[in-house]
């Protein structure tokens, strides 16, 4: 918990002003956990502070009632400077029930707030979670403070003339144990409030019920002897504009239609359902109407990426979304959109693996299987986003570079980027990139294969335009005429030419940025969704005096034109990744330095204090 | 996008099976089956004045699948099995266009299996040519999904094992609105069933019995060759009793559910046979006809089925056609700024 700056009177109770404050909720994965997570994060968008949160919830849609398999859980950190991640360890636990204090009382700080929803110690409940005593009362958790509120009591209390049977009633706790953690933080109700009134309109008691729920909870907590003070984090300085929040999904979607958009072409995304992937497909569907995206629910992940093609070759932004073991399908499909040198974004949401692995929990260990993984050599280009807005720009950004270089791009998020939250500042439709394509729309000078000399992009013919019939497939290709051949040189021709396209998309990238010195003892180097976590463990360390850099790559493949040169300027390279050292395999491989892994495979983000103590080693 | 509408005034001057050919030679083995079925798609094609610019032939892997190469029209020779999700990826792109997949016994029922049971489902507008020749060709002879039980091919030299899938019965089954088979030695017949494809709005699945002179020489020698096939193939005719044999003296009963080859006189006449009926509300009938291979009965060919469904590109079409007219720019503008947004000054504070 952080510094106490001052104390000011409110109401009858004191304020104590604070930093920052990490605070978890846990319960049943049917408790509304991730519902109270996200009011949260919108109340505390709304009181001014910058914050980040992690989303985690177990594989079940139901798993057995009080189970610590079934807990599912949402962290949220927020603070009155700008901060990069959802926190390490909680300062408060909400717990709902036993098996939620059971699963995540070892992350909780020392001297940590748990408040615990004291109804659902049961003997029945601790039983599931394995306690033989109840640790709120056995003594246990001494080195906390325990707060217990009876929650179902209360809410049946405040709920005790609406009309909804016990058990439409009983939804509601999350609500009422929100409203007290929502006074403990000072936090408005007004956009929860509002967000009931529209989310249940159609469903009055249940509206009513919400929100008395809620307002109890706040009431009890301001008015009960439980609490003697509560706490506030002041208004963060954020760059000024419009904002909202956003989930890495909300962004990616909203990057794909704005692509759309500005390429004033129709974008058609075919999908597999797979976690966690699926929420794209659900997201874009639902723009069908408003937007004309065309999306196809497919037989198989096959299909998906198939379709996606055929819609490329029509003249859409074909498009497909899926995770890990969908990607391994999808192999021999992005190897035909290589040869046929067609426009394709294949988004994989990375989850831990290998095969099945654990389809909720994150991870960073497809890097190599979206580099390398297909038959033949076969390279296409590869964007990684570093935070939940970024997937708005890299969205853009992979639609820009597909249709301009004619070739598949692979973008590579995770389960933690996709389903986490934070402050978006929303962008200004006029300054966005320009994504200007050009069709081939008479015969003259045309050929199937015949390259653009500053890209080397074939021309995107699309069926409809007479006197350009023209046939493709993924046999080799003939350099211009695209006529089959297996002349051997022409084949080692069409190679070099497939990967030297591939390479000349660095050239439209800036200079590589370097956080800190350019040149010196450590260089740190990230990809993907460990921005956050590394970028706050490089500022602490700097923060103590002492030097190290960190480049955060955005472009996965190809590599930027400069990195070798930068990466010479220091002694030390260490990568941190969630895998086991698959970027440093690609950098070893590519520059010949002798970088040094940091590897984390549990299935959850970094913790900022473990990059730190491993930066620190070698400072 | 730049798109061309179809064109409904027939284009001068008249249109010939050579304007659909490409400048390609064509390498199908000598005396294969494949040459009939190019001719008379192409013949189908001119008679029908398609534009050749509308036309997109997909097609995956295998001897068939050369077929794109041969087409002055779009092609997209694609991967083993996928030509369809493929040619529907096109479709749902641009519903105007002619989409046509060719593809062999291997490629659409074993590694393409699971992509034409939901193309015909879907009632996907999508003309689909197997050329079923009960064999791997391409391969060089191993035994296919088609291959009959007992057959003795390279992977399978103790005879295959597997009971093959009947084509037209899967299709029937999946509920295609267009269901037929023609045989490469019919050519009249071939032409008419493909006409009636080209025509269906809908999924057109067409089986075509192919021989393979290289590796399965003879495999449907009993329905072409000019002694046997009379006694052999069975004219499927629209509302007509279905009849048979060299004197036309044999005919298909029902016998409850069981299908019986009969011989008329004998106090049975026309009238008893079994009237054909390419309607959808007979699924049964047209999926009993397709099973008289199991049944030691002659061999129907011609369309079984035959129906008008709404089609998924053209309800997609639907879905996003309101899109079309709307402003973009206003709606992505609100897109972004939906949900709950909050301003910050210059200042830094939220106002």
């Amino acid at each position: 918990m952080s510094t106490l700056t001052n104390e000011t009177k409110r109401d009858e109770k004191p304020t104590e002003e604070v930093g920052r404050v990490t605070i978890r909720f846990a319960g049943d994965s049917g408790d509304g956990i991730q519902l109270s997570g996200n009011q949260f994060s919108l109340a505390t968008a709304f009181a001014g502070n910058d914050l980040g949160t992690f989303p985690d919830y177990p594989a079940e849609i139901r798993a057995p009632i009080g189970s610590p398999r079934g807990v599912s859980s949402f962290q949220i950190s927020f603070s009155e400077y700008p901060i990069h991640t959802a926190g390490d360890e909680p300062d408060v636990l909400v717990v709902m029930n036993p098996a939620a204090l059971r699963v995540h009382l070892r992350d909780l700080n020392r001297g940590g707030i748990i408040i615990a929803n004291a109804d659902n110690f049961t003997e029945t409940y601790l039983k599931k979670a394995g306690y033989s005593n109840n640790p709120l009362e056995d003594g246990s958790l001494k080195a906390f403070r325990v707060i217990r509120i009876p929650v179902n009591q209360l809410n049946s209390k405040a709920l005790e003339n609406s009309p909804l049977p016990k058990k439409e009633k009983d939804r509601s706790r999350n609500f009422l144990i929100l409203g007290v953690v929502y006074w403990l933080y000072d936090r408005p109700l007004e956009p929860s409030i509002e967000w009931i009134e529209q989310t249940f309109a159609k469903t009055p008691d249940v509206l009513e019920a919400n929100r008395t729920a809620l307002k109890a909870g706040y009431n009890y907590a301001e008015t009960t002897e439980l609490f003697t003070r509560h706490y506030t984090v002041r208004k963060a300085t954020l760059p000024p504009g419009e904002y909202r929040n956003v989930t890495g999904t909300d962004a990616l979607v909203l990057g794909l239609i704005a692509a759309s958009y500005l390429s004033d072409t129709t974008l058609f995304y075919a999908s597999y359902p797979i976690t966690p992937a699926s929420e794209i497909l659900h997201s874009l569907a639902s723009h069908k109407k408003d937007f004309g995206v065309r999306t196809f629910q497919a037989e198989d992940e096959i299909a998906a990426i198939c379709a996606a093609i055929g819609a490329s070759y029509a003249g859409d932004i074909g498009m497909t979304g899926t995770s890990g073991p969908g990607m391994a399908l999808k192999s021999e499909g992005i190897g035909l959109a290589v040869m046929v040198e067609l426009p394709l974004v294949v988004i994989n949401v990375q989850r831990a693996g290998p095969s099945t692995g654990m389809p909720t929990k994150s991870e960073q260990s497809d890097l190599l299987q979206a580099c390398v993984g297909r038959n033949g050599d076969c390279p296409v280009a590869v964007l990684a986003p570093a935070s939940t807005g970024a997937c708005f720009d890299v969205a853009i950004e992979a639609v820009r570079l597909a249709t301009k270089f004619m070739t598949p791009v692979i973008i590579l998020t995770d389960g933690f980027l996709a389903n986490s939250s934070e402050p978006w500042r929303l962008p200004d439709i006029e300054r966005l990139p320009d994504i200007r394509i050009e069709r081939p729309t008479s015969p003259d000078g045309f050929w199937p294969y015949l390259r653009n000399e500053r890209t080397l992009a074939r021309p995107w013919a699309v069926p409809g335009i007479p006197g350009l019939e023209h046939r493709i497939g993924g046999l080799e290709k003939e350099d211009v005429t695209g006529d089959v051949s297996y002349d051997p040189r022409n084949h080692e021709k069409m190679v070099n030419l497939r990967d030297e396209k591939i390479r000349r998309i660095a050239l439209e990238y800036p200079p590589t940025v370097i956080f800190g010195e350019p040149a010196g003892k450590l260089l740190v180097v990230g990809w993907g969704s460990t921005y956050g976590a590394i970028m706050s463990a490089v500022e602490n360390v700097r923060a103590k005096g002492r030097k190290v850099s960190y480049v955060h790559l955005h472009h996965i493949w190809p590599l930027p034109t400069d990195l070798g040169e930068v990466l010479g300027r220091f002694e030390k390279v260490l990568v941190p990744e969630l895998n086991m050292g698959q970027l440093r395999m690609l950098l070893r491989g590519e520059y010949g330095y002798p970088v040094v892994g940091f590897n984390k495979v549990q299935g959850c983000p970094f913790k900022v204090s473990e990059i730190q103590r491993r930066i620190e080693e070698f400072v | 996008m730049a798109q061309t509408e179809p064109q409904t005034e027939a284009p001068e001057p008249k249109m010939t099976r050579q304007d659909y050919a490409s400048d390609q030679e064509v390498r199908w083995c000598p005396g294969c089956g494949d040459y009939s079925i190019l001719a008379q798609v192409q013949r189908v094609l001119a008679d029908l004045r398609i534009p050749r610019e509308n036309l997109v032939f997909v097609s995956g892997i295998g001897c068939s699948s050369r077929f794109p190469y041969y087409m002055n029209t779009y092609g997209f020779h694609t991967i083993h099995g996928r030509a369809l999700p493929i040619a529907t990826g096109v479709k749902c792109a641009n519903t105007k266009l002619s989409v046509w997949v060719a593809t062999g016994d291997g490629d659409a029922l074993s590694i393409g299996g699971n992509h034409m049971l939901h193309t015909l489902r879907r009632n996907m507008d999508i003309k689909i040519i197997l050329f079923n020749n009960r064999i791997y060709g391409l391969t060089k002879g191993q035994t296919s999904p088609t291959s009959e039980m007992g057959k003795v091919t390279r992977s399978t030299p103790m005879g295959s094992i597997e009971q093959p899938i009947l084509p037209v019965s899967f299709a029937i089954a999946s509920e295609a609105t267009f269901v037929a088979r023609t045989i490469d030695t019919e050519p009249a017949h071939m032409k008419e069933v493909i006409r009636r494809a080209a025509l269906h709005r809908g999924a057109a699945f067409v089986e075509v019995f192919q021989n393979c002179v290289i590796f399965n020489d003879g495999a449907f020698r009993k329905q072409s060759d000019k002694e046997t096939k009379a006694d052999s193939l069975v004219f499927l005719e629209h509302g007509k009793p279905i009849v048979y044999g060299r004197n036309r003296d044999k005919g298909f009963r029902l016998n409850g559910y069981r299908l019986e080859g009969v011989t008329l006189g004998n106090g049975i006449s026309e009238s008893d046979l079994l009237v054909h009926d390419e309607g959808c509300d007979t699924t049964l009938l047209a999926f009993i006809l397709s099973r008289t291979v199991r049944l030691g009965l002659p061999t129907p060919i011609g369309i079984f089925r035959a129906c008008e469904k709404p089609t998924y590109d053209a309800m997609l079409e639907a879905q996003v056609e309101e899109a079309n007219r709307q402003e973009k720019k206003v709606l992505l503008k609100k897109l972004i700024h939906s949900g709950q947004v909050w301003t910050v000054g210059g200042n830094g504070d939220k106002s």
